[in-house]
């Protein structure tokens, strides 16, 4: 009888992340009218109140197809958020990966110093960041393009610490064998490295994608020009110029971010791991 | 952080002998992170710290004057005050509740996985994707406003109250709750069955053992879980922005408002010093931190 105490109470718990995720879905097929019943009091002034049924009345695809056809500015927000999120993580991989390397396994003058520089700026929030990240960036001319919001983020240091990390964890006897063996250390790190602190890298870039598919502070203080706007900042946008997309618009949004982290499910928890266990 | 001491003396001849080829390696791997941090990130950071004691305008040194500014400055008074008490508030909340979480999940044993998955999702979820949610959730007319009337009550707008701060701290929970619980579980996975098995032989009743074995041996976890809880705590912004814009109920006007609106204004002096004293107080706070949690170790 005990053991049922924990498993209920866990599931009770668990019911407050699926509530709200079932009610953007069963939302999002709600038609227009519908959503103009039910959250009118809300979002169109309306007196009375709210309600969010748990299964619309009329169930329909019309958002869906109203979205994808009607909808040019969601589709170039949406773009905007991949061109501003994919060369970030792919910077992050070509520039913070060898770096992980040389930490875990160089030993080179000044290394802990460096090290402790890079946990710091790593824990330092945007705000502290903001101000010097715009002056570099009206020095080169990159406020107002999408370059203001990744260069600065392609330097992170935060993927560089998960990485190091990993590579730390692979076996030294392991290196020193390939080493034996003729190979260089450019050799040792694509044949070594790589596959074995795999694991590390897509860690990395889960947590990065997860991140940064949700930038905010970045894009409104870097960037005026809304037509450059990730789909994380416009999207509250949507509900008011076109209600009837607007939950439709959020699942859409949702489910890149889903399918990261349904699919690095594993390594994402292992990232938060490696960020956490000491030494 | 650091290797062992034997590791590093057994390593120290062969780091000799390759001594110069080894460093121009590591500076190959090195270099190109490292000049883009400090382009991007230090080098920038430094001339703020020396922008701290400049005029904006004028650009003469003007000592202490920006930070004497800033602290007779009611909005930075209200945005620190606030944010202080929500790290206060939120931090002990969320360590002692993923902890719970962590050893239910533990206690449960089959399904442990897809519970754990479960708990992590929100933090994949974007705000921008719950913010239409929330606002048919807490608004006047809302849901909550319309559980209250069932049970009674008034109706209030949430987000115009000091409930505003609450809903924050709320959100902030649901969101971090995961993170934090994955990383309990890392720290109680490292604790070996034995001590338990030894404790039993003793008879030490099962809320023994957890004080007595559970609880010192998480200690070091406690130390990196209220760092990184508290750098998470930063981004509760993003909600607070997407909900309630630059100026929110009073309650929930955090230094991170206040920032981004010093930076509409163009008032880098201000900011400059604001972002010195932020720093300042982060970095002595991981300090120390790590200081106590190394002690621990000795």
């Amino acid at each position: 009888m005990k053991k049922y105490i924990p498993i209920t109470l866990v599931s009770f718990l668990a019911l407050i992340v699926w509530l709200p995720l079932w009610m953007l879905i069963s939302g999002s097929l709600m038609p227009i009218d519908e959503i103009k019943t039910y959250f009118g009091p809300v979002l169109l002034g309306g007196s009375g109140f709210a309600k969010w049924p748990l299964i619309p009345a009329y169930p329909t695809m019309a958002p869906y197809i109203e979205l994808l056809l009607d909808s040019p500015a969601f589709f170039a927000m949406f773009w905007n958020s991949i061109k501003i999120v994919v060369p970030i993580l792919i910077g992050q991989v070509c520039f913070g990966m060898p770096a992980a390397w040389a930490f875990a396994r160089f030993e080179f003058p000044c290394k802990k110093l460096l090290f402790t520089l890079y946990i710091a700026l790593m824990l330092m929030p945007f705000q502290v960041t903001m101000v010097p990240n715009y002056l570099v960036l009206d020095k080169m001319n990159l406020l107002n393009t999408r370059g203001a919001l990744i260069y600065p983020l392609v330097f992170s240091t935060f993927p560089v610490f998960i990485m190091y990390r990993f590579f730390k964890s692979i076996p030294e006897a392991m290196i020193e064998a390939t080493k034996m063996d003729g190979a260089g250390h450019f050799r040792t790190f694509i044949h070594i490295g790589l596959p074995l602190g795999a694991a590390g890298i897509v860690s990395a870039l889960v947590l990065g994608f997860l991140e940064y598919w949700n930038m905010i502070e970045q894009p409104l203080t870097f960037i005026q020009d809304k037509s450059l706007w990730p789909l994380s900042l416009y999207l509250p946008q949507i509900a008011v110029d076109q209600l009837s997309v607007s939950i439709v618009a959020s699942v859409i949004m949702l489910i890149p971010a889903l399918l990261v982290f349904l699919w690095g499910q594993n390594d994402l928890e292992a990232g938060i791991r490696a960020a956490g266990l000491k030494e | 952080m650091k290797l062992p001491k034997q590791q590093q003396n057994a390593q120290e001849p062969i780091w000799q002998n390759k001594k110069k080829s080894d460093l121009k390696v590591a500076l190959c791997f090195l270099l190109p992170s490292l000049i883009g941090v400090m382009v991007f990130i230090f080098i920038p950071f430094i001339d703020v710290i020396r922008r701290s004691f400049f005029g904006a305008m004028s650009g003469e040194f003007v000592g202490l004057k920006n930070y004497a500014t800033i602290f007779q400055n009611d909005a930075f008074k209200l945005a620190g005050g606030n944010t202080l008490k929500f790290t206060l508030i939120c931090i002990p909340l969320l360590v002692i509740a993923s902890l719970g979480l962590a050893l239910l999940i533990n206690a449960i044993g089959k399904k442990a996985q897809l519970f754990k998955m479960t708990f992590l999702l929100p933090m994949a979820i974007p705000v921008a994707s719950v913010v239409l949610l929330w606002q048919v959730l807490f608004h006047q007319n809302g849901l909550l406003s319309r559980g209250i009337i069932a049970l009674g009550g008034q109706r209030v707008d949430w987000m115009k109250t000091d409930w505003a701060f609450w809903i924050l701290v709320a959100s902030y929970l649901w969101r971090n709750i995961g993170y934090d619980m994955v990383l309990w579980l890392a720290g109680l996975s490292t604790i070996s069955p034995a001590i338990y098995e030894a404790a039993k032989v003793d008879g030490a009743s099962s809320w023994q053992q957890f004080t007595k074995i559970t609880i010192p041996q998480l200690l070091p976890t406690l130390f990196t879980i209220v760092v990184l809880s508290l750098l998470n705590s930063f981004k509760v912004f993003r909600e607070a922005y997407l909900i309630a814009g630059d100026y929110p109920h009073d309650s929930m006007y955090m230094l991170q408002h206040l920032f981004n609106n010093w930076f509409v204004s163009l008032d880098i002096d201000k900011l400059s010093a604001a972002a010195t004293i932020v720093a300042g107080v982060i970095l002595i706070l991981i300090l120390l931190l790590q200081r106590t949690w190394e002690g621990d170790e000795d």
